[in-house]
């Protein structure tokens, strides 16, 4: 399963600060979209709003419409852990839970939300998730080991592992790479690869080479200056903002000359 | 062939005899000599000055003039600069000792005034004071007999007034500090309760001894009747557990709160992505990952409302018996027995045997507070999240 997000017409506040103001994207299901722009220009902030999370930070919330296959997660009465179920999210930093097991790690999803299951039942989901974030051959053997025994980028490929075992319809990844080594991103990024086939992924990035290498569309979010609202700028093919964008903002920052 | 160990040593690659690098330094024995010459002078002095010996003054002035000489004789040997260094550490140490003082001077004197009393007379964990007389503990001083009464109705009702002290005020102080931690916005209600509950971690333990008498009395007054003996009924193990939990919430909100604070805000954002509501994030997530602090809190607040005297004296009595009924009659804690001994004497002519009841029940007691303490250090060890897996 995997879903298509619309957005239309999206503001996002912070209390009274409006921190990202109508942004209007179409991201097709079964793709890998990055959304690339400088510090502080909303990426993040609307990429949590695509899974209601921003509302756990206090007086946050959005206005607008946020379509998932159609339905928008905006309407009156929607629950957001129906939505969070839907739409999984992997953060910045590897954060696998630190009472757990690996194993515990993957079935959290599952076990936190009261499922009983039985033992094959479990032992498929774990290896299933662990196979579809490629990890199985690196903790099969230790699976009742402490999550945070891991090395960071096991840990996050953990945390990725996790996500998919509650067989979300799209997956959210905060700057999943900007805590890993080289090698450890290389394997972040072949999984996200993989991930496409089944998964609706959107991914915020720092680095333009990891946009450009993963993604098959790029949006590009900026900035008027400090306390304005973030804004999309260009959304196109990845190719198309990297070669030749229409936008004179986005050229800058792709090449560097940006401000 | 040519080997090279032939070879003349290179001068260069030599140790140096006297090493640059600690020149001018004074040797590693100067403190002892120090102190040697101060204990000899702080000798002479005290014998000169009290026209004896004694050891408090000798011990002071051993202190002032080790620190003192220590100072000049490295303001001479090396510099300012190591002789301000040194003085500083010096009454560092000092103010540690200080400080120590009293601490080993407790322990030393409940142990040494108790330890010989429980070990002659063991039978006094296992005994009340149940048939003990005046006349008794006259004919203990008098014609050396055996020593007779115990403290068992002390501990019976130390440990059941605790023990419902915290079933009350666990849960009352886990719930509040949630509350605080996880659903609170900073509004003007959470600021209220925190501005309370460190209000209420001053106030006076027989303060909370009245406010749970007045409480206790209303109620009954209010449900079951003022006659004489409804009246009677507010004296119980009950009504001395509600003194005590008056007491221990604070501390329990406190130190949870302190706990739940440090979770890392990560692992909640990871349950709400996962799809987990918000409650069993907080219980399979976040107190879990918090446990260990919240155990070994609740550890230490016991053991803080375990030696409190006057609360319990207020509402819950004393007696000479085992009573095990918290909700009817009067009961003994602990810290109630030793004051009643060694306040009120069974024998008023001849108190030492209640004196010595009283030190045994002390050591008992700071036992407990010990071990409560070690409990507290294990609990964190073992619900601590697991740090390593390789």
């Amino acid at each position: 399963m995997s879903k298509r997000i619309d957005a239309r017409n999206l503001n996002v506040y912070y209390s009274k600060f409006l921190a990202v103001e109508d942004v209007n994207i179409n991201i097709e299901p079964r793709s890998v979209t990055a959304f690339i722009g400088p510090s502080g220009c909303g990426k993040t902030t609307f990429l949590r709003t695509i899974n209601r999370m921003h509302e756990v930070i206090p007086g946050a919330y959005a206005e607008g419409e946020l379509l998932l296959d159609g339905d928008n997660i905006y309407a009156p009465g929607v629950d957001p852990v129906n939505v969070r179920a839907m739409v999984g999210m992997v953060f910045q930093r590897p954060n696998p839970f630190p009472t757990m097991s690996i194993r515990d790690n993957i079935l959290a999803g599952h076990r936190l939300n009261g499922a009983r299951m039985s033992r094959s039942e479990a032992d498929d989901i774990v290896e299933r998730s662990l196979r579809g974030s490629n990890l199985w051959n690196e903790v099969k053997d230790r699976l009742d080991r402490p999550g945070s025994g891991l090395s960071g980028g096991q840990q996050q490929r953990l945390c990725i592992a996790r996500t998919i075992a509650v067989s979300p319809d799209v997956i959210l990844m905060d700057e999943p790479c900007s805590a890993l080594d080289p090698i450890s991103t290389l394997a972040i990024e072949d999984l996200i690869n993989d991930l496409k086939e089944e998964y609706t992924v959107v991914i915020v990035t720092h680095n333009m080479q990891q946009a450009a290498r993963v993604a098959d569309k790029t949006a590009f979010f900026n900035i008027a200056g400090t306390g304005k609202p973030g804004k999309l700028i260009e959304y196109d093919d990845t190719s198309t903002i990297f070669s030749n964008p229409a936008n004179e903002e986005t050229q800058n920052y792709i090449s560097g000359r940006f401000g | 062939m040519k080997t090279t160990d032939t070879a003349a040593p290179d001068p260069r690659t030599q140790v140096k005899k006297k090493n640059a690098l600690t020149a001018g330094q004074k040797p590693a024995w100067t403190w002892i000599a120090v102190l040697v010459g101060a204990l000899v002078l702080a000798g002479v002095v005290t014998a000169v000055l009290s026209g004896g010996f004694n050891w408090p003054g000798f011990v002071i002035l051993t202190g002032v003039f080790y620190v003192i000489a220590m100072y000049i004789v490295t303001l001479v040997v090396e510099n300012r600069r190591r002789a301000t260094d040194g003085l500083w550490k010096n009454l560092v140490w000092g103010a540690f000792l200080v400080a120590l003082l009293p601490l080993i001077s407790v322990i030393w004197t409940v142990v040494g005034q108790g330890l010989p009393t429980l070990l002659a007379n063991p039978n006094m964990l296992w005994v009340d004071m149940g048939g003990v007389t005046g006349a008794s503990d006259q004919a203990t001083v008098n014609e050396g007999a055996p020593l007779m009464g115990g403290f068992l109705h002390g501990l019976i009702g130390s440990v059941a007034i605790t023990a419902i002290a915290t079933l009350i005020s666990v849960p009352i102080g886990l719930m509040a500090s949630i509350y605080l931690v996880e659903y609170s916005r900073g509004g003007w209600f959470s600021k209220a309760i925190t501005f309370f509950v460190d209000v209420m971690t001053g106030i006076p333990s027989i303060v909370a001894g009245l406010f749970a008498f007045a409480a206790v009395q209303l109620f009954i007054t209010t449900f079951i009747g003022e006659g004489p003996a409804q009246l009677q009924m507010v004296k119980m193990g009950l009504t001395a557990a509600i003194a005590l939990s008056v007491l221990m919430i604070p501390v329990v909100v406190r130190s949870t709160e302190e706990m739940l604070r440090v979770v890392p805000n990560e692992l909640r954002e990871a349950s709400y992505a996962l799809g987990v509501r918000k409650w069993r994030t907080i219980l399979k997530v976040v107190l879990p990952t918090a446990m260990s602090g919240i155990a070994s809190g609740v550890t230490l607040a016991i053991a803080r409302v375990t030696g409190e005297t006057a609360p319990i004296l207020v509402t819950a009595g004393f007696a000479a018996t085992v009573n095990w009924n918290v909700f009817s009659g009067w009961m003994t804690a602990l810290p109630v027995y030793i004051y009643r001994q060694l306040v009120n004497p069974t024998a008023p002519a001849a108190a030492e045997p209640s004196a010595l009841r009283a030190w045994a029940a002390a050591l008992v007691l700071i036992i407990i507070v010990m071990v409560l303490n070690l409990i507290a250090r294990i609990i964190a060890q073992a619900f601590a999240p697991k740090k390593t897996g390789r």
